[in-house]
């Protein structure tokens, strides 16, 4: 089973490097961006079955630190 | 009494020897290496040092993976009984990583690696790792990373300078880090963590000696204990 696992930066916690994508795309004549926030894909291929409580422990253990991240599971039936 | 020290390496570290031969030339007592597959630490270890680097090449994030190797979980039970627990740049991600300490160390604002000497006021002499420095002193340690943006959230910020467990701070902005917090301690003062490299700065050669009372007074605070 393939599991996406979406990590974000929580808001309000300044992104330097989404800034400065910021600045170099405005650099390249992009107009209209108003904000860069970069995060993490991490694609898992688990066990079938493997439980909603399995996955938001690796996320919480290990993929994401909740002290600056947010993570969002996306289950197969919702990966086209 | 001689001094026992451990020193981590894990793979990726580069300043372990550093960190080794600093603590050697303060203590008189050449520390065990340890290899962060190890289970289990030496006995009756008097300081612990989590060396900087870049640990498991910084995937993920700097030190999360470090911070899930076999060897911290006897670094986590040690620290839980009150041995010193130093963590230097990498270290201090580590640190923080492990749940030992609270925070994140995130990229720096400028996005720019930052490698010189930067000057820090000791803010607590009230600790085993400052005992030797003077409250309020300024000190000239190097510093050398990419990833020493200190971030807490305000409550826990608050909590950190309330409860004088800020140890050090960068006397100009240095990277972002949030109250120019450049090392902080744990509740109960036995784990610090700090970007800036006190084992750089321990030799006339190395151009600053600033860093050598960081263990002096570690040493100091077994022969006092």
């Amino acid at each position: 089973m393939k599991v996406r696992i979406h990590v974000s930066l929580k808001p309000g916690v300044l992104d330097p490097q989404g800034r400065a994508v910021h600045h170099a795309l405005e650099g390249l004549g992009f107009e209209g961006v108003q904000d860069v926030r970069i995060g993490r894909l991490i694609e898992l291929d688990v066990a079938d079955g493997t439980s909603d409580a399995a996955l938001d422990e690796m996320c919480r253990k290990l993929l994401a630190n909740m002290v600056i991240e947010n993570y969002r599971i996306e289950k197969p039936e919702l990966v086209s | 009494m001689s001094f026992r020290a451990a020193v981590v390496t894990f793979p990726g570290s580069n300043c372990d020897r550093d960190m080794a031969v600093a603590l050697e030339q303060v203590s008189g007592a050449a520390p065990h290496r340890v290899w962060h597959g190890d289970a289990e630490l030496p006995e009756r270890l008097d300081f612990i040092a989590l060396p900087g680097g870049f640990s498991y090449g910084d995937y993920l994030r700097s030190g999360a993976l470090a911070a899930r190797s076999p060897i911290m979980q006897a670094v986590v039970q040690a620290a839980g009984r009150g041995v010193p627990v130093l963590g230097v740049c990498n270290g201090f991600q580590v640190l923080t990583e492990a749940g030992l300490l609270p925070g994140a160390l995130m990229r720096n604002a400028v996005q720019t690696f930052i490698c010189r000497e930067v000057a820090l006021k000791v803010e607590t002499s009230q600790s085993l790792f400052t005992s030797a420095y003077d409250t309020g002193q300024t000190i000239r340690i190097p510093v050398a990373h990419h990833d020493g943006n200190y971030f807490a959230d305000e409550d826990t910020l608050d909590r950190l300078e309330g409860e004088g467990r800020v140890a050090f701070r960068y006397l100009q902005t240095c990277n972002g880090s949030r109250r120019d917090i450049a090392g902080i301690l744990n509740e109960t003062g036995n784990v610090l963590g700090m970007m800036p490299h006190p084992e750089r700065a321990v030799e006339p050669e190395h151009g600053s000696t600033d860093g050598r009372a960081l263990f002096e007074s570690a040493v100091r605070s077994l022969v006092d204990a």
